[in-house]
């Protein structure tokens, strides 16, 4: 069995692995790369909590044929704090009391960003519209919501 | 045994691929492939890919649309010209499946996906695929009523004509969630009209057999008449004829039945 | 937003506390936002290997041949583990505390009872290698019978789901085959009420559908014991467990959870722990068993369905006089933690009102549907369904108020409730009192006046005479009693005010408890364990 060599960039840094064939991008960021951020919900497409930003568009890492990514550069959760400083939108879920187990955290966060990078001070429903893919299940949308508006917020005064 | 992964750089030699394997499936956007390989489906052993510009092309400009089949959800939206295919490409899934799947993935997507392809269905669509001698056009409802067929054939595009007017082209999908959720059924209705009678009404439904269907008597209520409360009432209590819905988590059959007239009378008279 | 009411209750509570009625922040949030917490899946091990089930493809059959012969013979097998390699293929969760007898196997042997009952494991060099092998799996089946319906399981004649419990029934104290609560005489009552509402509720089973699905990782340590990352809610009970039913002793295991994503209740039951253990230990190499979203959903275990009659007798009045119950918990194919959800549900009669007489008899059933287990207040939520329902429209036959209705017969302190425990710290009536003023729902000024802390006791805590059943013979599901609540809207008459809280009826002559056996004395788990 050949395995694949795939190259890209993992949070601003060149990665170099080996995939098997029909590895998703969620497998090779885990289990190869060792960034546990994106976690594995359903392998469906229904949870989003593996969400990831592949050169700054959210995807489902669980539905991406790792291979495709050769050459793109992959943002996750592990690459958004600013040095030793949370991220606003970390800080804002902090805050907003944002994440009860944690689990849909990471996807949120990721779908949170993709968000505000192209449109930093959203609307109420363009939230909502922009974690519409993302199952919070302990069903915390309120702060969730309210912490990416308080983000948004917080960065437009900034 | 690893999955094998074979990445053409031509539309063409893709489909050959796919025509000589039997157990090959076709990788667009992955959002079908991936989930069924996730699932454990071992049936797939081969994916076939194809880096071909002409697989992602947009031709918007004049009164026929043609989407390449690779064409994601999100570059529909993106495109000033297709707004009367953003109700439908909005319809599906969270930003991040309208970052992935295709036009010509949703195709083949069974219930309770396959959205845009009720609105492709009420449009008249065409599918253009890969045959062994070139490109092959094929009547959407053609190509749906022989779906499971067509796993070995490479969907290459879809026309349809712009409809003449934004009231001229309809589409709601009632679902359990908003703003996002699978479809509990899906209806797309195209009803031009032409001094002041309908000719060439379209209705399609989604959810509501196993591929999507047009309703046909449902049509036939409102062709040639006014677009008025008689044709519509008609045309709603028409809409359950020729459909065989099933039950699964989000509905069941009977409620499939029960509510399908309802948002087709309010889908044809405007309301919300 | 998050509104405290400290003008309730002010006297009863000590404000200048450190941490409590103080926001503080979660100690694992920093973790969870930067995506560093670390569930039982965060772990990357050396040369770690995958497990898969082949499940049963009915929901009631015996099974007459496994052939695995392919499946060994399949790239990338480890292991395949038969119902035979597991050292005590027979358990029953709460056996750790002595309740209930064991009745589900980790592996199916002879028999499966429920769709997707785990028959075969494979361990694998990778998931895809592992799901290619069960799809070898032969498993020559012999189709049963099956029964869905908790009434259809009573029946007799009925298919026996699980030869432990040949009755379909959960026994409790090794004779009894449903919970008993015996309060007053509720016959009698219902006799010369002034209406009696009888009505059938029906709650569905509900999928936890937590985000992280149930999963465990088990390694060899160098020591001799195993380290096992999971998913579990229960992480010493799932520990106990496994002992159990790898006899071994518990400290052969470091057991490491903790941060689970998601439970709701759906991660006590110990499905995958036991098998990624034995997987580790046959082959000597870090296992992996975590469902995927179809497992999770269709065969994890749900909240238990639960099918409900109440007959109530309600004075003109509004004073709820008696209430009479019959639940049936369904439980699926094996016990899990069900003997328990019917004890609680017992527990909850008759809701939290003052209701003189009181008779419940609450059965947890087998059926061939997959083993419910613990969700969010499981015995009670559906229990609470079916009787707020029930007030609702009792409230409706009698043409009061439904806060109002509620308010009058609520428990108040000091009052007796139906175990023989006194009522103390009861609140109901300023949570209906907030929610009218909150919903701008008009109450009348006695019932803004009424307090939980007024009023109770006295008659109302007296234990009333209650006759032993003459017959043990299970009454007949009753017809759905025709009412006009959905159609009819209630022109609310305004009656004279009568003064709030009418006293119950004042029983002939206070005495203890009947020491009738099973109808006077309720029971907890804990407080009938054997010992």
């Amino acid at each position: 069995m050949s395995k694949i060599p795939l190259q890209f960039r993992h949070n601003g840094r060149d990665v170099a692995i080996f995939v098997d064939g029909g590895t998703n991008l969620l497998v090779a960021l885990r289990e190869l790369i060792g960034d546990m951020t994106p976690k594995f919900g359903c392998g469906q497409g229904g949870c989003g909590t593996c969400s990831v930003l592949i050169d700054g568009e959210l995807h489902l890492s669980c539905l991406t044929l790792a291979e495709t990514v050769a050459g793109r550069s992959i943002e996750t959760l592990d690459g958004m704090k600013q040095g030793l400083n949370l991220h606003p939108l970390q800080r804002a879920f902090a805050d907003h009391f944002a994440a009860q187990c944690g689990y849909c955290t990471p996807g949120m966060l990721m779908a949170a960003k993709s968000l505000l990078d192209r449109n930093p001070s959203p609307s109420r429903d363009e939230v909502v519209e922009a974690i519409s893919g993302n199952i919070c299940r302990c069903t915390g949308y309120e702060p969730i919501i309210n912490a990416i508006l308080a983000a948004a917020g917080g960065r437009a005064s900034a | 045994m690893a999955v094998t992964v074979k990445t053409f750089t031509s539309a063409s030699e893709a489909a050959g691929a796919l025509s000589s394997d039997r157990s090959a499936r076709y990788f667009g956007g992955g959002t079908l492939i991936m989930r069924a390989l996730n699932e454990g489906d071992v049936a797939i052993s081969t994916v076939v890919r194809a880096q071909d510009q002409a697989l992602t092309r947009i031709e918007a400009s004049g009164p026929r649309v043609t989407l390449g089949a690779g064409v994601t959800f999100a570059r529909v939206l993106a495109e000033r010209d297709l707004g009367f295919l953003h109700a439908p490409a909005r319809s599906i899934g969270g930003p991040a499946v309208r970052n992935m799947g295709t036009v010509g993935g949703n195709l083949f997507a069974p219930n309770p996906y396959g959205d845009f392809t009720v609105a492709l269905l009420a449009l008249d669509a065409t599918v253009t695929v890969a045959g062994g001698f070139g490109a092959r056009d094929i009547p959407i409802e053609e190509f749906l009523q022989a779906r499971e067929r067509q796993t070995g054939t490479l969907v290459l595009s879809v026309s349809c004509t712009r409809p003449a007017s934004t009231e001229a082209f309809r589409y709601r999908k009632i679902a359990r969630i908003k703003p996002k959720g699978g479809s509990v059924i899906t209806l797309a209705a195209h009803v031009p009209i032409s001094g002041g009678r309908i000719a060439g009404a379209r209705i399609a439904l989604g959810s509501m057999a196993p591929t999507q269907i047009r309703a046909r008597a449902a049509e036939r209520a409102l062709e040639g008449r006014s677009l008025d409360t008689a044709s519509i009432a008609a045309a709603a209590s028409a809409a359950t004829e020729g459909t065989s819905p099933a039950d699964n988590a989000l509905g069941s059959a009977w409620y499939r039945r029960e509510i399908v007239g309802v948002y087709l009378r309010r889908l044809l008279s405007g309301q919300e | 937003m998050l509104e405290l009411r400290k003008d309730i209750f002010a006297d009863e509570r000590d404000d200048n506390l450190k941490e409590i009625g103080k926001g503080t922040q979660r100690q694992d949030m920093l973790g969870h936002v930067t995506g560093t917490s670390s569930y039982f899946n965060d772990h990357k091990l050396q040369g770690m290997l995958h497990l898969k089930v082949v499940r049963s493809s009915h929901a009631h059959a015996r099974i007459r041949r496994i052939d695995t012969a392919e499946a060994e013979r399949s790239a990338g097998v480890r292991r395949i583990i038969r119902g035979a390699d597991v050292p005590v293929n027979l358990n029953t969760l709460l056996s750790l505390i002595n309740f209930g007898k064991d009745d589900e196997p980790s592996l199916a042997v002879d028999k499966v009872r429920y769709k997707g009952e785990p028959i075969v494991a494979i361990v694998a060099d990778s998931e895809r290698e592992a799901f290619e092998a069960v799809a070898k799996v032969k498993v020559d089946y012999e189709p049963l019978p099956a029964v869905f319906d908790v009434e259809d399981a009573l029946k007799p004649g009925a298919p026996v789901v699980n030869e432990t419990y040949p009755k379909n029934t959960f026994t409790y104290h090794e004779a009894y085959d449903h919970q008993k609560l015996r309060f007053g005489d509720a016959d009698a009552a219902l006799a010369t009420a002034d209406h009696v509402l009888e009505q059938r509720y029906q709650m569905s089973p509900i999928e936890h559908a937590p985000t992280e699905t149930n999963g465990a990782i088990a390694a060899p340590d160098t020591n001799g014991r195993y380290v096992v990352y999971t998913s579990t809610q229960a992480l010493f009970f799932s520990v106990d467990t496994c002992a159990k039913i790898l006899d071994v002793p518990s400290n052969t295991f470091h057991f490491i959870g903790g941060t689970v994503g998601g439970g709701f209740g759906g991660k006590v039951d110990t499905l995958t722990e036991p098998l990624a253990i034995l997987g580790a230990m046959l082959t000597g190499r870090p296992v992996r068993y975590v469902f995927g979203r179809e497992e999770e959903m269709q065969y994890g275990p749900p909240r238990g369905a639960e099918r409900i009659y109440i007959k109530d007798g309600v004075m003109r009045d509004g004073r709820v006089v008696a209430r009479k119950i019959r639940c049936y918990f369904d439980s699926g194919a094996y016990t899990r933690l069900s003997s328990y959800a019917a004890v609680k549900c017992a527990a909850h009669l008759p809701g939290p009102y003052t209701i003189p007489n009181v008779y419940g008899d609450v059965y947890c059933v087998f059926t061939n549907r997959t083993p419910a287990t613990a969700m969010r207040g499981f015995g009670v939520t559906a229990m609470d369904f079916a009787i707020e329902c029930q007030m609702d429209k009792l409230a409706n036959l009698v043409n009061m108020d439904p806060m109002e209705f509620r308010i009058l017969n609520a428990y108040r302190d000091g009052d007796m409730k139906a175990h023989r425990r006194e009522a103390k710290n009861t609140a109901l009536i300023e949570c209906v009192q907030v929610a009218a003023e909150k919903a701008k729902w008009p109450l009348r000024e006695e019932f803004k006046r009424a307090s939980s802390r007024k009023d109770g006791g006295g008659s109302r805590a007296v234990i009333p005479p209650t006759p032993a059943d003459s017959s043990r013979t299970r009454p007949t599901a009753p017809a759905q009693q025709r009412t006009s609540y959905d159609r009819l809207p209630p022109t609310v008459t305004r009656e004279p005010p009568r003064e709030p809280p009418p006293p119950a009826p004042p029983p002939p002559s206070p005495r203890p408890a009947a020491p009738s056996h099973g109808a006077t004395r309720f029971s907890s788990v804990f407080g009938t364990r054997r010992r």
